[in-house]
């Protein structure tokens, strides 16, 4: 009995420590969002993803605890109207990063339970087909970050 | 190698036609979205009349931009990507061009009357940047102001808790003090690009 736990916890340990030599195979860098403007219940969120390996991957769904549901969109424009689409999965291959930016492909944030006030930050889960799901802080930024509203510069 | 002569006429026929049917092409594409950015274009008849109401429920002509350059965008406040990027360019664009700015009227056009009322508008407008008339009116109206510009657009499918996109052309068109249009912009334009447009335009 006593043998056996040791054997799990052996295990155990030696699982840990092989998740934590290698990195991540999907490294996710600058996770950002808008702040809500108005009443707005919508919201984007931006990132880029890098394959840290050789193998290919997908980004197949995205969550977080902020909206009442998230979806991967694409932005497409179809001469000049734009539409957005939900998409099944983003490719991601290495040596190429996949950058999910403004006017785009975004995690759309649908029914939001509360306004994106810049400076805040919160969760969104990334599930990859491969590498599995992990959570990142995602930055609410101001849209105007030096907003001199009513009037503009004098140069 | 010589070429037949019959070769030869059959080859300029053929580059006749597809020169002709590319013209053609050509016509239609600058009739629908005339001239690229920042180039002045006198055959569109992008504008015309609308009457909408503002974030702060006054009637807004056509007659109240008279005199004035106006960068008009249609858009709606649940769209969280194109729009808030387009307007956003707008206003850093303006700011970009200190007095000038003056000169110009920032327009937010919904394309989506139903669910941006007027105190929607005002939230978002505050949101943006307070020169911005954010208007909005009956599905009629609105209709009628996207008719005048152009402007296509339809309900998406819906998402999620009852709320649907909204397919809408992307462009932020620059219309002169007469109510002509002048140039036009896409919300990938930067506010760089669209400042020294607006510079052009306004002091030529």
């Amino acid at each position: 009995m006593r043998r056996r736990i040791f054997l799990a916890s052996a295990l155990l340990a030696a699982s840990f420590s092989a998740a934590h030599a290698q990195p991540h195979p999907i490294e996710v860098q600058d996770p950002w969002a808008r702040a809500t403007l108005g009443q707005s219940r919508t919201g984007a969120a931006y990132l880029t993803l890098s394959a840290t390996g050789p193998a290919a991957d997908r980004l197949v769904a995205a969550s977080s605890p902020v909206a009442a549901k998230t979806e991967l969109h694409n932005h497409i424009m179809v001469g000049n109207v734009a539409q957005m689409r939900p998409v099944d999965a983003i490719e991601i291959a290495p040596g190429s990063p996949t950058l999910l930016q403004p006017g785009g492909l975004h995690i759309m944030l649908i029914d939001l339970k509360a306004p994106l006030q810049a400076g805040t930050s919160f969760p969104v889960t990334l599930t990859f087909e491969k590498a599995g799901a992990v959570t990142v802080q995602v930055a609410v930024r101001a849209n105007r970050p030096a907003a001199p509203v009513g009037h503009g510069h004098t140069h | 190698m010589p070429m037949p002569a019959s070769r030869l006429l059959k080859t300029v026929r053929l580059l006749a036609v597809g020169s002709i049917l590319g013209l053609g092409a050509a016509w239609a594409v600058h009739l629908w979205v005339p001239g690229d950015i920042g180039t002045q274009v006198t055959t569109a008849s992008i504008g015309g009349p609308f009457e909408l109401v503002d974030q702060n429920g006054r009637t807004r002509t056509q007659a109240d931009l008279k005199g004035k350059f106006a960068l008009i965008y249609f858009g709606f406040t649940y769209c969280p990507d194109a729009c808030p990027t387009a307007l956003v360019a707008m206003a850093e664009a303006l700011d970009q061009i200190g007095p000038l700015a003056a000169r110009v009227q920032p327009v937010f056009v919904t394309v989506d009357p139903e669910r941006d009322t007027v105190e929607h508008m005002a939230a978002y407008v505050a949101a943006v940047d307070e020169r911005l008339w954010g208007l909005t009116g009956s599905a009629a109206q609105v209709a009628q102001a996207a008719k005048a510009y152009r402007v296509f657009y339809r309900k998406a499918t819906p998402q999620g808790g009852g709320e649907y996109l909204v397919d809408h052309t992307s462009l932020v068109y620059l219309m002169g003090p007469d109510g002509a249009y002048r140039a036009h912009f896409t919300h990938e334009t930067t506010p760089e690009r669209m400042a020294e447009s607006l510079r052009k335009n306004i002091g030529g």
